[in-house]
């Protein structure tokens, strides 16, 4: 049972007349069930983006947080490696103009392996937990390890084995491996998150689960809600 | 569940019998299995009269005797009633034939059974099924006796949610020589489903293998059918249809799109060690195999053992295809083999793996070769692929090569061409419990279900 499930239902009840759970918010309830988030504010206004952007420290990610948009990169909504001020504000101007626009998620950047850690209710099997290569191509190369939850720590590396590009998290051609303990800390906190919530839920994707040798982040985070 | 009343059923009653039709389901039931089966069957119709000379009883209730299996063939609307009165007479398990439910749309009515059922305790199978054969003991499948094919009694359960594709699986059976323990047609599945029934089959000592076919589940019923495999020392094999995609259909995230229905009902059944048939020749090889061979084996290295070259290659990228390890013989292992053979084939054989004898071998080249190569510590399975054509082989071969498979404990593939001249070959292999494969590939896959068959 989770210990901050009071508080993950409060937020997603908010988020109900939408339809489903925005990134800041999906990644607050993540980080409530034990995974590790970037450090991420969302502004509102040009000044609060400067201000936001000092405090994260430069380079950041920024990202359109509206409810009108699912798909944020189909808009052109996220911007990575934004070295300096000048360029965050450009990238605020833009966003503002965007439908729904509800503020601009700063956020830290996150390096190391793009993963997909996602979820989905099976009519027939139930929670279902998906492991695999991450990305904006990940329905292209689709290459990722399905389970029926729960998932436990003791499965991941089984998952990892069944992905074609496994070597590229055992450190391929010289780059460091992915911390396989802490992505499957991960993905079985993620587990258990799914399967307190499978009455509520039609799909969770993290995508980008970025992993490296030092952290497994939640890059980004949609909530789909039943 | 207690679900004897349908496998090994004492009394029957069929109801529906007509008066005047004698190729009504109902007729064909109550004649088969009053003239070919060991069980006491009674006919029952609201209209009553004689049928063969015996009592038609108005309803199951006015029986004399208690009622083990009730086989129910009358019209939709009337099933409720005839449940109902099984009920009140303590039938131990009905199975319905009628169709009419929700196939038809008529949701309503299908609940209506499976109430009172679960109301009255009363096992139920179907509706719009065949029922249950069971090899000389009970059979209600209404297709006359004559145009059945009936395979050999043995140890292997299949169960299916169609009933064309339950008696299209029993003719294979029948032909490859797989014996069969139960069969079972669950039809619209209003009660009793897969995951009721694996249960009672993992606890069945008639079973050794256990097979479904199956077109979909119900709400979490997949779940509860992978984990009832997995308590299970047997092995479970599935044959799925409807595996394409869901079409077009809206799909609003990455793992929605790809945890489909199907990679979801694979990945599953993969989880819990349960092994899929993508075929249904597929299924039938997994069955013979498993049947021959139903304890999980060390399965790692594999021997080919041929006369011909092409058919090594074939074999060898089968292998390849499906992960299976053939290694190359060490020196000392192909001159144990050498040392073993006749002085003509000795010295043309190529013994690195796949060895081939070739078509100069005779019976005791292949039996010695067999031996040998079960002997190695590193083989841990043997297939021969055997080409019944060539001057030295006999039809006493089949039976040579298994006495020496089942010394050394270790799993035996043959492929032999399937025709009617080299059955005896065939039978020699199969009667002493070694599966054949008519194919080259159909050899391996059965290679691949033995390594699948994962300890639970």
């Amino acid at each position: 049972m989770l210990k901050n499930l009071h508080e993950i239902r409060t937020i997603m009840e908010a988020a109900r007349p939408e339809g489903w759970v925005m990134e800041p918010q999906a990644k607050r309830i993540f980080s409530l069930a034990g995974l590790d988030v970037p450090r991420l504010a969302v502004a509102r206004t040009a000044g609060e983006a400067s201000r936001h952007g000092r405090d994260i420290g430069y380079p950041v990610v920024a990202k359109i947080v509206s409810p009108k948009i699912v798909h944020k990169s189909d808009v052109d909504g996220v911007v990575v490696n934004i070295p300096d001020e000048g360029r965050l504000l450009d990238v605020f101007r833009r966003f503002e103009a965007l439908d729904g626009f509800a503020g601009m998620l700063v956020e830290e950047m996150a390096s190391g392996v793009e993963l997909i850690a996602g979820a989905k209710i099976d009519y027939q099997f139930g929670p279902m937990i998906l492991l695999g290569m991450g990305g904006t191509g990940v329905e292209i190369y689709k290459d990722v390890s399905l389970r029926m939850a729960p998932v436990t720590e003791r499965d991941v590396p089984g998952m990892v084995a069944g992905l074609k590009a496994r070597a590229l998290l055992e450190g391929y051609r010289g780059s460091e491996p992915v911390d396989i303990d802490r992505l499957a800390a991960a993905v079985a906190a993620f587990s258990e998150l799914v399967v307190e919530l499978a009455e509520d839920i039609e799909s969770i994707d993290i995508n980008p689960l970025m992993c490296s040798a030092r952290r497994c982040v939640a890059a980004d985070a949609r909530i789909m809600l039943k | 569940m207690d679900l004897s009343a349908f496998f090994s059923p004492r009394t029957m009653a069929v109801v529906g019998v007509s008066s005047g039709n004698f190729q009504h389901p109902a007729n064909v039931v109550f004649a088969k299995n009053r003239h070919r089966y060991p069980v006491e069957v009674f006919p029952v119709s609201p209209r009553g009269g004689t049928l063969q000379g015996r009592e038609v009883f108005e309803r199951v209730g006015d029986i004399p005797e208690r009622i083990d299996l009730a086989v129910i063939a009358v019209k939709a609307d009337a099933v409720p009633d005839v449940l109902v009165d099984c009920a009140a007479a303590g039938v131990g398990g009905a199975a319905v034939i009628s169709g009419g439910f929700t196939e038809v749309g008529r949701q309503d009515l299908q609940d209506r059974l499976a109430a009172i059922a679960r109301e009255a305790s009363m096992p139920l199978i179907g509706p719009n099924c065949l029922g249950i054969y069971v090899p000389s003991r009970v059979d209600t499948f209404f297709l006359p006796s004559e145009r059945m094919v009936k395979p050999r009694r043995g140890n292997v359960t299949f169960v299916s949610q169609s009933g064309g594709i339950l008696v299209d699986v029993m003719i294979r059976f029948a032909q490859e020589g797989v014996g069969l323990a139960r069969a079972v047609s669950i039809g619209n599945k209003a009660v009793l489903g897969e995951a009721d029934l694996l249960p009672f089959l993992v606890e069945d000592p008639e079973t050794r293998v256990i097979a479904f076919y199956i077109e979909g589940f119900g709400r979490d019923e997949g779940r509860r059918f992978v984990r009832a495999a997995r308590q299970c020392g047997k092995p479970v094999v599935v044959l799925k249809s409807g595996r394409s995609p869901e079409g077009s259909r809206a799909v609003s995230s990455h793992t929605a799109s790809l945890a489909g229905d199907y990679a979801s009902f694979s990945a599953a059944l993969a989880q819990y060690g349960l092994l899929e048939a993508s075929t249904k020749s597929e299924l039938v090889s997994f069955c013979e195999v498993l049947s021959a061979y139903p304890r999980p084996a060390v399965m790692g290295n594999v021997a080919i053992i041929t006369a011909s070259g092409g058919h090594g290659a074939m074999a060898m990228d089968a292998c390849s295809s499906y992960g299976i390890p053939v290694p190359t013989l060490s020196g000392p292992a192909q001159e144990k083999i050498r040392a073993a053979l006749s002085e003509r084939v000795a010295g043309i054989a190529s013994l690195g793996n796949p060895v081939d004898l070739t078509g100069s071998a005779v019976d005791d080249d292949f039996a010695a070769c067999a031996d040998a190569l079960f002997a190695m510590g590193e083989v841990d399975c043997v297939v021969a692929l055997l080409l019944p054509y060539i001057p030295g082989i006999t039809s006493d071969l089949g039976s040579k090569m298994s006495t020496v498979a089942s010394r050394h404990g270790k799993p035996l593939v043959a492929y032999v061409p399937q025709v009617d001249k080299y059955d005896m070959l065939i039978e020699g292999f199969e009667l002493n419990g070694v599966p054949v494969s008519p194919s080259i590939e159909g050899a391996v896959e059965m290679v691949r279900a033995l390594k699948g068959n994962r300890p639970c």
